[in-house]
């Protein structure tokens, strides 16, 4: 290598950045595209801060794009090629982290590029570490998969299932249950329904014998289990009768009883939480850069947060945001009880291990796999 | 088969019958998801359901709200937009290279000609999901990804083998000594392409187009990937709207263009019908 | 058919039998040309006219498809990220001996020392993680774990002892100076590797200026490496560093996370060292490169390749044999109606092919599932009782009957294509003769349609085989299609590697059936209608 040639780049380069950060401010980009998950979390999106932002700032237009669920795939093939045409991503906070891991997001400082809370607490501590669980990850919002179950079972003869457990018992609860077609959280239901205390979950499931102890459990249902694979698929099948059990997000739940007023009650027993929020890829020009920055330090304050819950019954991820939330938007009631992280529905909640899963998610995936082929 | 004859036995009329009935049964197989995509069109309900409402014939039961949806929500009319904007270029570019390549290869003397007819077909066998993530890390490279003439030259490649196939068919019946004639009488190669090979393979090229225009207009593995938001086609938003949030928007949307389909496949055959009265052939 | 496009019809001259050659010499054209080579040269300007009328879309179809899909397959077996994550690491490894019963010596650690830190900077080592992820679980966090600590490691001893002992060792433009001086890289050739790496890194990862920076421990950690073997350089500082306190660096990995001296691991990565591997495609067959590098079996909970290809063969298997059954009827129906009642027919069968799939498959799903359209009318008829439903969706007859159904105009369309090119008069004739009905169709109008069946099967075979969207929505855990795991691989597990093994063991299968279908039928014996 030449390396007299990179140090005389080396020294250019740093003359030049000397220059860009001696000038006031940055240009912002006037464009922006935001990828998203589409439907109702997108229209709450929509309403709680990108409208808002675009009053504020009219010169801004901006572009929805709806490939959360292939954000990271798609993410990795535009950074493969140097062409990244997303301005700021919505992710899950595992495909956050996996897209951190893949150096695919730009890492962040939450304290520089979040506001603070009202009074004044910066940010960081605002959400949380249990909020910030990746170096790349912005929440916004908290929410969980739990069961809804149907309240009309002739079979049931008026019992009432009360706990994740009973998804197990098809003696008192007959009939079809639908859960999620991949590992998570079935695993660790499954576990917690087989006596394994909250704390020891991923310990056991580390295990070889846990993971057998875990698909036994899930074995006795197998054969009354409809697998799902995206979020629609338990309300509609909840709302046709043909599942009395399902797993799905709660925010689904809540449309489908409140807003369709369906025969379904929502189960908060054994939520199993899990965070959405935003992430900004790696490699933006800096006017993209400086606009997303402005747009994310609005977004994710304590009042645009807590806004969005107006429209969809997910928590904010500020744990100042939550004394402001409000009444639903058009139905007027309130919301706060149909929230996740409601202390009311909270007790029983489990937290999802990322860090764990990332290391075991190619494992266990492919025996979740294995066991269904079966 | 079309009637009995006069003489025939019991035992033929029995199986003629029966015969009838496995055909009707099968037709009916074929259409009967449509005729349930109409009614459920016409859904109150947010889900893909009979409701006990629409089986009593409860007025109450049924609305067009979803069909105002489809009309007038931007969800729905900017994808209709972007299918109608990419499916004719994509299919025109199908249609004027496969053609051009169809007569190609029915000229006597092609080298290879087996090994390119393989090639030319390979984007109907190879199987949708490599296809599209192939193109997708190919096409980002060149900076085609997420353009609108990435997903049309995509769908282009998808329409071909579909052209490739229905003009080749009509060709492999031309008979040669046409053009020999006119080029014979003077004719230069162009115009003895316009004024007498084309009008003869002319139902092959249309069928191959159409072929062509359905696999655009109703593919979504491809564009998914290739395609970006402002690309989203009628497919794309239906598969999102199955994943996202059932909505029998999806159904009013499918009944438009199953409605679409018949009107132009009647145009088809009345036009075929016509042209076949034009040139003098029976209708069989 | 075939025949006639691939044998050259009579020429419009007449040629003698036999050759050309007459007793006055060669035969000759109008121009006075010997008549073969004006007859070749005519051959010759066909030839290149139908090629001309051929490239562009040969072209167009080479560029826009062809080659993205061979880039794809290519990944099947592209391995370079582990040889240029941790270049010295796969070199020290190499020359290791204490695998596999032990972990390696030192020098590997040390490898891995300046690897890593170099990687870090660059946030490589967690992609490399998850990378071989997929061969061992753990390796992604023992990455991103290690890869946090690895700035903090305490090798500034070595840094603290230089400077010490010498204190122009701590300007960095010195340092640039004699590692400007080829005879001193000659003679220190791990510090000399190690600065160019950290000279690099400090511009292109962190955009500083090498000379205003300090330099970074690991050179000075590969400094007393090439000074402790006894190099001498003439220009360089002479630094004694024998007395010198030394750390080791396999210590401080192993606190850093005890899984840095399990051997496995590092057989894991040593296995999967070189720029090209096998074992995306041993994974799909469900096989894997065990403990002491030879292919075996996986575990049996792990396997499912295989059962997935067998899957989706005999299920394509199934769907096209009925939709043979269901096709040929309505096919031969079509061509013994009139033309004019035939077409009105026709469009019964076109217009599911015209209508969205999508729509379909979820028509499919209302009317299949237990409280949909057929039970519920079953149950009506009294036929099941209201507690014995039927299973008909989420399994693999729900795949088998929607894909039967979205596949049969394909089948039927090449059917009645061939059917009505068989004269009528042939079974008239086989009846007049004595044939009753059954054999006259039999023995005559059956084996004339078989060309249209083996066209049909092939194009519901070969589109059916490589199908996924119905079979995720309709197919539960028991209908599923091995393209169903290849879209997974690629959107959500991120392992592409796996997805094209997969992707070109499946396109190797259709080539194949396409091949035979070829040498069988011919290819120009498929019609879509018309």
């Amino acid at each position: 290598m030449n390396i007299t040639r990179l140090l005389t780049a080396s020294t250019a380069l740093v003359a030049t950045a000397t220059i860009a950060s001696a000038e006031s401010h940055v240009e912002m980009a006037n464009e922006m595209t935001i990828v998203s998950w589409g439907g109702a979390y997108q229209e709450s999106q929509l309403k709680a801060y990108v409208e808002p932002y675009q009053e504020m700032h009219p010169e801004v237009s901006i572009t929805w794009d709806e490939s959360s669920a292939e954000a990271v795939a798609k993410l990795r093939a535009q950074n493969e090629a140097g062409n990244v045409t997303w301005d700021l991503v919505d992710a899950t906070a595992a495909d956050a982290m996996r897209l951190c891991d893949e150096g695919l997001a730009m890492e962040i400082d939450p304290d520089e590029d979040l506001a603070p809370a009202p009074d004044g607490t910066p940010a960081s501590e605002d959400f949380g570490e249990e909020m910030l669980v990746s170096d790349c990850f912005i929440p916004q919002i908290a929410y969980s998969y739990t069961f809804g179950y149907r309240n009309d079972v002739a079979e049931w003869d008026g019992k009432e299932p009360t706990s994740v457990c009973d998804v197990f018992d098809t003696e008192t609860f007959p009939g079809q249950r639908s859960l999620e077609k991949r590992p998570h959280n079935n695993l660790e239901w499954a576990l917690i329904c087989d006596g394994v205390p909250y704390e020891e979950v991923y310990d056991v499931l580390e295990t070889e014998e846990g993971q057998d102890r875990a698909f036994a459990k899930l074995d006795t249902i197998k054969d009354e289990t409809i697998w799902w694979s995206s979020g629609a698929d338990t309300p509609q099948l909840l709302a046709d009768g043909e599942v009395v059990f399902g797993s799905t997000y709660n925010g689904r739940l809540f449309s489908l009883i409140v807003e369709q007023d369906q025969p379904v009650n929502m189960m908060w027993d054994t939520q199993s939480y899990d965070l959405d929020g935003w992430i900004i890829p790696e490699g933006l020009d800096e006017a993209s850069l400086a606009r997303v920055k402005d747009f994310l330090y609005f977004a994710t304050d304590t009042q645009r947060l807590a806004d969005q819950a107006k429209y969809i019954s997910y928590g904010p991820a500020r744990k100042s945001s939550a004394p402001l939330v409000g009444e639903h938007a058009e139905l007027g009631i309130d919301m706060a009880p149909h929230m996740p992280t409601n202390p009311e529905n909270s007790k029983g909640a489990f937290v999802q291990n990322y860090e764990w899963w990332a290391d075991y998610r190619d494992d266990l995936d492919a025996k979740f796999q294995a066991w269904l082929a079966q | 088969m079309a009637a009995l004859p006069p003489y025939a036995s019991t035992g033929q009329k029995v199986w003629h019958y029966s015969y009838l009935v496995i055909c009707a049964a099968i037709f009916f197989f074929l259409i009967a998801p449509i005729l349930i995509i109409i009614p459920l069109s016409f859904n109150a309900e947010n889900f893909f359901t009979f409701t006990p409402e629409m089986l009593a014939l409860d007025p109450e039961g049924y609305s067009t709200k979803h069909y105002r949806d489809f009309f007038t929500n931007p969800d729905w009319q900017v994808p209709l937009w972007n299918s109608l904007k990419i499916a004719p270029v994509a299919t025109f570019l199908s249609v004027a290279l496969g053609t051009l390549a169809a007569i190609g290869l029915s000229q006597p003397h092609v080298p290879f000609r087996r090994a390119i007819m393989a090639i030319l077909i390979s984007p109907m066998i190879v199987p949708l999901i490599i296809s599209a993530a192939g193109m997708y890390f190919f096409y980002s490279r060149i900076g085609l990804q997420g353009t609108y003439w990435g997903v049309v030259l995509a769908h282009a490649a998808l329409g071909i083998p579909f052209v490739i196939i229905t003009v080749t068919a009509t060709l492999v019946g031309f008979d040669r000594s046409l053009t020999r004639a006119a080029a014979n009488l003077g004719a230069g190669p162009v115009r003895t392409f316009f004024k007498v090979q084309m009008p003869l393979i002319l139902p092959g090229v249309v069928s191959g187009g159409l072929f062509a225009f359905i696999t655009s207009f109703d593919e979504v593995v491809v564009v998914l990937f290739v395609g970006s938001a402002g690309q989203k086609t009628l497919p794309w938003q239906m598969f999102t709207g199955l994943r996202e949030q059932i909505s029998p928007t999806i159904l009013a949307a499918a009944t438009v263009l199953i409605s679409i389909s018949v009107v132009l496949l009647v145009t088809l055959e009345v036009l075929r019908r016509r042209s076949e009265r034009l040139r003098g052939m029976s209708p069989g | 058919m075939t025949d006639s496009a691939t044998t050259p019809p009579s020429q419009p001259m007449a040629v003698l039998p036999g050759g050309e050659v007459t007793e006055d010499g060669p035969m000759l054209a109008a121009d006075g040309r010997p008549l073969k080579h004006s007859l070749n040269r005519a051959l010759r300007r066909e030839k290149l006219r139908a090629f001309l009328l051929v490239s562009p879309l040969l072209i167009f179809i080479l560029v826009a498809f062809v080659a993205p899909i061979a880039e794809m397959l290519f990944r099947s077996v592209e391995n370079q990220i582990v040889s240029e994550t941790l270049p010295r690491t796969v070199v020290a490894l190499r020359e290791d001996q204490n695998l596999p019963e032990e972990a390696p010596g030192e020098p590997v650690y040390e490898a891995l020392y300046t690897d890593l830190f170099i990687a870090a900077e660059y946030k490589s080592h967690t992609r490399l993680g998850s990378r071989l992820n997929y061969e061992q679980t753990g390796l992604s966090s023992l990455f991103r774990g290690t890869g946090r600590d690895v700035g903090r490691f305490d090798t500034d001893i070595y840094t603290d002892q230089f400077i010490e002992a010498e204190p122009a060792l701590e300007d960095p433009v010195a340092w640039s100076n004699w590692m400007a001086d080829e005879e001193i890289r000659a003679a220190l050739p791990q510090t000399a590797d190690v600065w160019d790496a950290w000279v690099k890194l400090t511009v292109e990862a962190n955009e500083d200026d090498p000379l205003e920076e300090d330099v970074e421990d690991f050179v000075y950690a590969a400094l007393y490496r090439d000074l402790a073997n006894g190099a001498a350089p003439a220009g360089f500082p002479d630094v004694d560093v024998s007395g010198f306190e030394t750390v080791s660096i396999k210590a401080l990995f192993e606190e850093s996370d005890e899984d840095w001296v399990d051997p496995q691991i590092w057989q894991v990565i040593e296995t999967y060292s070189p720029a090209y591997t096998d074992g995306y495609f041993l994974n799909s067959i469900d096989m894997m490169n065990g403990p002491d590098g030879d292919a075996q079996m996986r575990p049996d909970d792990e396997r499912i390749y295989l059962k997935l290809f067998w899957r989706t063969m005999w299920m394509s298997l199934a769907i096209t044999f009925s939709c043979i059954v269901l096709g040929y009827p309505i096919a031969y129906l079509l061509s013994t109606l009139p033309l004019r009642s035939a077409n009105v027919l026709m469009i019964l069968v076109l217009l599911p092919f015209w209508t969205s799939l999508l729509v379909r498959t979820s028509a499919w799903k209302v009317l299949l599932q237990q409280q949909g359209v057929i039970n519920d009318t079953l149950v009506w008829l009294g036929i099941v009782s209201d507690a014995n439903r039927l299973t008909l969706i989420n399994n693999a007859t729900g795949t088998m009957i929607a894909m039967t159904h979205i596949l049969l105009p394909f089948m039927i369309l090449p059917l009645y294509s061939v059917m009505k090119t068989i004269p009528p008069s042939y079974m008239r004739a086989a009846k007049s003769m004595g044939a009753n009905d059954w054999t006259a169709f039999w023995r005559v109008f059956f084996p004339l349609s078989i060309p249209g069946i083996g066209a049909g099967s092939i194009l519901a075979f070969i589109l059916s085989i490589g199908y996924y969207i119905t079979p995720e929505i309709v197919g539960g855990t028991s209908g599923v299609f091995i393209s169903n795991r290849i879209a997974y691989h690629i959107s959500s597990s991120l392992n592409w590697g796996l997805a094209a093994a997969l992707g070109s063991i499946l396109l190797a299968l259709v080539l194949t059936l396409y091949w035979l279908y070829d040498r069988i039928v011919g290819i120009d014996n498929v019609k879509l209608g018309g």
